[in-house]
């Protein structure tokens, strides 16, 4: 069942991919028949389709495969862009845990405390408003100034932008249990913690992993507007800024650099997805 | 299991009980008052009234999980207070209220796992349990895979795992068909007479009082009062009490104290 599943899964992803290329592909081959014009009409197209906006797709793939220079060495940019995205995906791991303590104890704290939940979550909200690029500048001068190296300062941006949905869901979650559980817990003179880990944590599971999901790809956003912000040397965020540079030289650089910061969150998604399916989903196929 | 000897110490014992929700604001409800009410250990009682007579709010006060606002709740010779933190009753709702995460037999288990039993004692337990509730080969399955009934009988394993020595009820056949509820009686009755355990009994259901109880309690509404105490004597009830002439005679004097209630 489950292998099928995943086949049918895989299927799809193709089916898209290919559908994606094709359309690309078309709509370019339209605006350069007609020169940027929807056919028959005056009315120019949205996206000019020239290779500069618009590369071959079998070029930008042809891009992934080619030999890039870095420092010394000479490398497949495929080897570039994973070795770049390792350090993203260590930063962006690092912001998701600590994400996901600093959201859970937000959660459990507002919980615990009723005027904490009234006096948190406003701001827990504006905390969100935000510009992330006004951010990031601060949190990592602060880092540099205390003696961090820089991927301190990118993972606590990670970090910022990933506990917000796990203390909001969270908390959602926690208070999700019938006051009939509650008090089936209370007949049993259960304490607060045992309550809280016996039935809140565990009810709160298919309200936190959603959170996790969302959290996990904002992570690697975190981490990439991170590294653009302050310049660091390496990670998948510096190899984007390089290439947008050079975009108007190597335009298909800048789309394979994108392509790999998908990719990287699509990852991540399927880790999360992976543990949600070891930790609750498991159980219940089993018994079907 | 425990002897049902015919000893007549008091398993609950209230007094001049009141309950009142929302004091001095606008949404006061004076949902008990005076409520005098005795009952002996290995008696099985039931409770009755029309909706909102606050049957399930002196159950709660029994169990506990509210404090009467005057008067008095003694369980056990022991303040209800007491008696939650000894654990000397099990509940059970009406929705089973069984964690979807748990499998049965860990349902069952959970009271003994917060009592910090050994893992090899609450398995022993658990399958005793089983037995009683005669679901032996349901211990792995998940409570969403188990019909309304069968989760009710998990729900009372997991309320009497720790031998507790009562038992309160809060409506627990009321989500259920007919038929299974029919069922469930003669079960719960099995249980009741196997383990000797005092049942509190909440319904809206008169034959249901009738069949299961030796003593029936009317309540009358808002703010809910003891209306009546009828007590029944069926012996051992089957399937066929249900068509004996002392259960119609029964159900009916269940009936004329509510329509008495109901007339105010």
């Amino acid at each position: 069942m489950t292998k099928r599943k995943a086949l049918r899964t895989a299927f799809t992803v193709i089916v898209t991919l290919v559908l994606f290329v094709l359309l690309w592909e078309g709509y370019k081959w339209m605006g350069q028949q007609t020169e940027d014009h929807w056919p028959g009409t005056q009315f120019g197209l949205p996206v000019s389709t020239d290779d500069l906006t618009m590369p071959h797709a079998s070029d930008i793939f042809n891009e992934l495969t080619d030999e890039i220079r870095a420092g010394r060495e000479t490398l497949p940019m495929t080897v570039y862009l994973a070795k770049k995205a390792a350090f993203t995906f260590l930063e962006a791991a690092i912001g998701f845990s600590l994400g996901v303590i600093v959201g859970l104890m937000l959660a459990i704290f507002m919980l615990r405390w009723r005027f904490a939940e009234r006096g948190f979550l406003p701001w827990i909200n504006v905390s969100q408003t935000v510009p992330l690029i006004a951010l990031a500048p601060i949190v990592v001068t602060w880092a540099r100034l205390q003696g961090y190296p820089d991927m301190v300062g990118i993972s606590l941006i990670a970090t910022y932008l990933t506990f917000f949905p796990v203390a909001v869901s969270g908390l959602r979650g926690l208070q999700s249990p019938d006051s009939s559980d509650v008090e089936l817990m209370h007949s049993y003179a259960a304490s607060w913690s045992s309550t809280l880990i016996k039935l809140r944590l565990p009810a709160a599971r298919p309200y936190l992993f959603p959170a996790f999901k969302l959290a996990a790809t904002l992570s690697v956003v975190g981490s990439i507007v991170g590294e653009i912000s302050i310049g660091t040397k390496t990670g998948l965020g510096r190899a984007i800024l390089d290439f947008a540079q050079r975009y108007a030289v190597w335009p298909e650089r800048l789309y394979s650099s994108v392509i790999a910061a998908s990719l990287l969150g699509l990852f991540v998604f399927g880790l999360v997805n992976a543990a949600e399916w070891l930790v609750i989903k498991r159980g219940r196929e089993v018994l079907k | 299991m425990r002897e049902n000897s015919e000893n007549l110490e008091e398993a609950v014992s209230i007094r001049a009980a009141d309950k009142v929700f929302n004091p001095d604001s606008d949404n006061e409800v004076q949902a008990l008052l005076g409520i005098d009410l005795d009952i002996k250990e290995g008696d099985f009682i039931s409770l009755i009234g029309p909706s909102g007579c606050g049957k399930s709010t002196l159950l709660r006060l029994i169990a506990d999980l509210l404090v009467p606002t005057a008067g008095e709740v003694k369980v056990f010779g022991k303040t209800a207070n007491q008696a939650r933190l000894d654990q000397d009753y099990g509940m059970v709702f009406q929705h089973s209220g069984l964690f979807d995460w748990r499998d049965v037999s860990a349902n069952i288990e959970l009271p003994l796992e917060l009592k910090g039993w050994s893992k090899a004692d609450r398995q022993a337990r658990s399958r005793e349990m089983l037995e009683l509730v005669r679901l032996e080969e349901f211990k792995d399955h998940y409570p969403r895979q188990l019909s309304g009934g069968m989760q009710q009988r998990v729900s009372i394993a997991r309320a009497l795992s720790f031998e507790p020595r009562l038992l309160l009820m809060d409506e627990p056949f009321g989500a259920l068909d007919e038929m299974t509820r029919e069922h469930m009686q003669v079960e719960l009755l099995r249980i009741w007479r196997e383990t000797g355990t005092t049942v509190a009994f909440v319904t809206h259901s008169i034959p249901e009082a009738a069949f299961l109880s030796s003593k029936v309690v009317v309540l009358s509404p808002r703010p809910g009062r003891i209306h009546s105490e009828i007590t029944v004597d069926l012996g051992d009830r089957t399937d066929q009490t249900r068509e004996d002439p002392k259960f119609f005679q029964a159900t009916t004097e269940v009936r004329e104290a509510l329509r008495a209630v109901e007339a105010g």
